[in-house]
């Protein structure tokens, strides 16, 4: 029991001293899950959107094709980027295997149908009368949309913020295509693996809660924004 | 609304650019991939190492831990340039099947039976092979690596050679699937054995403060040696595999420098491993 008093204090520790392993893999979590997000977000909203918004013969089928990638197990998707990133795999000459980039291919994957379904789910939503009340008061096919998309603006980040939850707290996709190679792959997540593997279970619990202290700033500036618009 | 929509184009087509450079960053400097088994990770023995070893050479030394079946299999895909294992049967193999050349011993230590200091099955001071009957006998519990690991491919041997059938289905046998670290927790949780290496098993001494609750309780038996290779991985199979760097690290590891540390490195004052190359 006593661990889970020293990984407080030594949480603490670690980010006032400024230790040059816990920034590394801060760095490291933090670039992942930037890349991957960025890229969902450009990717997952327009598909979201068109899955939400438009009306075509086959939408159930695709909704319940996204609702099943949901359950998509990381350390299968880790497995899946492993064999086309592997030098031997079909992607290898990209030298993508054990770096970041790699890994923010993997989370991408994994956040993908999670910003598709609820940003979907927060457009499908919207009151239908608005579309009427848009078109009556004169709005054009662009307007529409992104009237459309400014009223959903609740929805779709909180379909942002659980998306960068799963790929933040990811463990599987990192041990695998990154290597948890220390100063390079090794993410919070991955060291927390690491250090309990080594039996230090004080440390990997100040990495836990390192890594919920940034969850939190995340959403503590997240909700600023809300408040303001 | 149209500014928007370049402001949008323009960050998404900036973000996918700075992807590209983060890929290929690690090609300009001498950079020396390995694939290890997680006991030289876990006992910090290459924290120790690879520092010295960029002082001495100016390559930086990479390396992602696993265990020796993934490790040699990520030699296998060409996607590392040298390893560090410990299952020499495997790694013969790996060699006598072109994946890998030059292998190296370098150093070893020994595997130890550990066990709840009451033994329940009274295997204390046993042979290896009495030891293993015993726990079977008295159907203590008993956990197993089960990750095809070295250690996990040695104590498969061990049940051979003892001659036990492999107790695969038996509920005493838990196969943990985990590091060799995660499998002594697992092992104390349960009030059970484990085959562990020494190396390993006194960091977890050095963890639990010096009173930990599994003791060594069969050591020494010559059936018990792990022996540590570096292994380069054969360019003739894999064209990227960076052979210069790997021969220079696997000469410098046998050499004085890298022997010696080896033979300094000691956690709790206890010398982990033995330098032994040839």
């Amino acid at each position: 029991m006593d661990f889970l008093l020293q990984g407080f204090f030594k949480a603490i520790e670690l980010l006032t001293t400024g230790d040059p392993e816990t920034f590394s893999a801060v760095y490291a979590t933090l670039v992942v899950s930037a890349y991957s997000l960025a890229v969902t977000l450009a990717l997952g909203l327009p598909l979201g959107f068109c899955l939400g918004y438009f009306d075509f013969s086959i939408k159930k089928q695709v909704r319940v094709v996204v609702d099943t990638l949901l359950s998509l197990p990381t350390v299968f998707i880790g497995l899946l980027v492993y064999a086309f990133f592997t030098n031997r795999g079909p992607l290898g000459e990209w030298g993508l295997l054990f770096t970041l980039s790699g890994i923010a291919v993997g989370l991408t994957i994994l956040a993908l149908p999670v910003v598709i379904a609820l940003s979907a789910t927060a457009v499908e939503s919207m009151d239908r009368q608005l579309r009427v009340a848009l078109i009556s008061l004169g709005a054009n096919r662009q307007q529409l949309v992104l009237s459309t998309l400014w009223e959903a603006r609740h929805g779709i980040i909180a379909a942002g913020l659980t998306a960068y939850g799963r790929v933040m707290t990811e463990v599987g996709i990192a041990m695998m295509v990154g290597g948890n190679i220390k100063w390079q792959t090794r993410t919070i997540t991955t060291a927390i693996a690491l250090e309990t593997n080594k039996g230090e279970f004080a440390m990997g619990i100040a990495l836990g809660l390192v890594l919920l202290m940034i969850a939190f700033g995340v959403n503590v500036s997240v909700s600023f924004l809300r408040k303001r618009y | 609304m149209v500014r928007m929509k370049h402001v949008y184009w323009t960050v998404l087509l900036l973000l996918l650019a700075s992807l590209i450079p983060a890929g290929f960053a690690g090609a300009q400097e001498k950079v020396l991939l390995m694939a290890t088994t997680t006991s030289t990770e876990d006992t910090g023995l290459l924290n120790v190492i690879a520092p010295e070893f960029k002082k001495a050479t100016g390559i930086d030394l990479r390396w992602t831990a696993t265990g020796t079946g993934k490790a040699l299999k990520l030699g296998e895909s060409c996607d590392v340039d040298v390893l560090m294992v410990h299952a020499p049967d495997a790694e013969k193999k790996f060699v006598a099947d072109g994946f890998g050349i030059n292998r190296k011993e370098i150093m070893y230590n020994d595997f130890v039976i550990i066990g709840p200091a009451a033994d329940p099955a009274g295997v204390k001071g046993k042979s290896v092979k009495d030891a293993l009957l015993s726990i079977q006998a008295k159907k203590a519990n008993f956990v197993s690596r089960g990750d095809k690991s070295g250690t996990h491919m040695m104590e498969l041997d061990l049940w051979k050679v003892s001659g036990a059938a492999v107790p695969e289905k038996e509920a005493w046998y838990a196969q943990a699937g985990q590091g060799m670290m995660a499998t002594i927790t697992i092992a104390a949780e349960k009030n059970g054995y484990t085959l562990a290496d020494r190396g390993t098993y006194i960091k977890y001494e050095n963890n639990m403060k010096g009173a930990p609750p599994l003791k060594i309780l069969v050591e020494g038996d010559q059936t018990l040696l792990n022996q540590y290779s570096v292994i380069a991985v054969n360019p003739a199979k894999c064209q990227k595999a960076q052979v210069e760097l790997a021969t220079k690290f696997s000469n410098w590891i046998a050499g004085p420098e890298g022997q010696k540390l080896i033979k300094e490195f000691k956690v709790m004052g206890k010398p982990l491993f033995t330098a032994n190359a040839k």
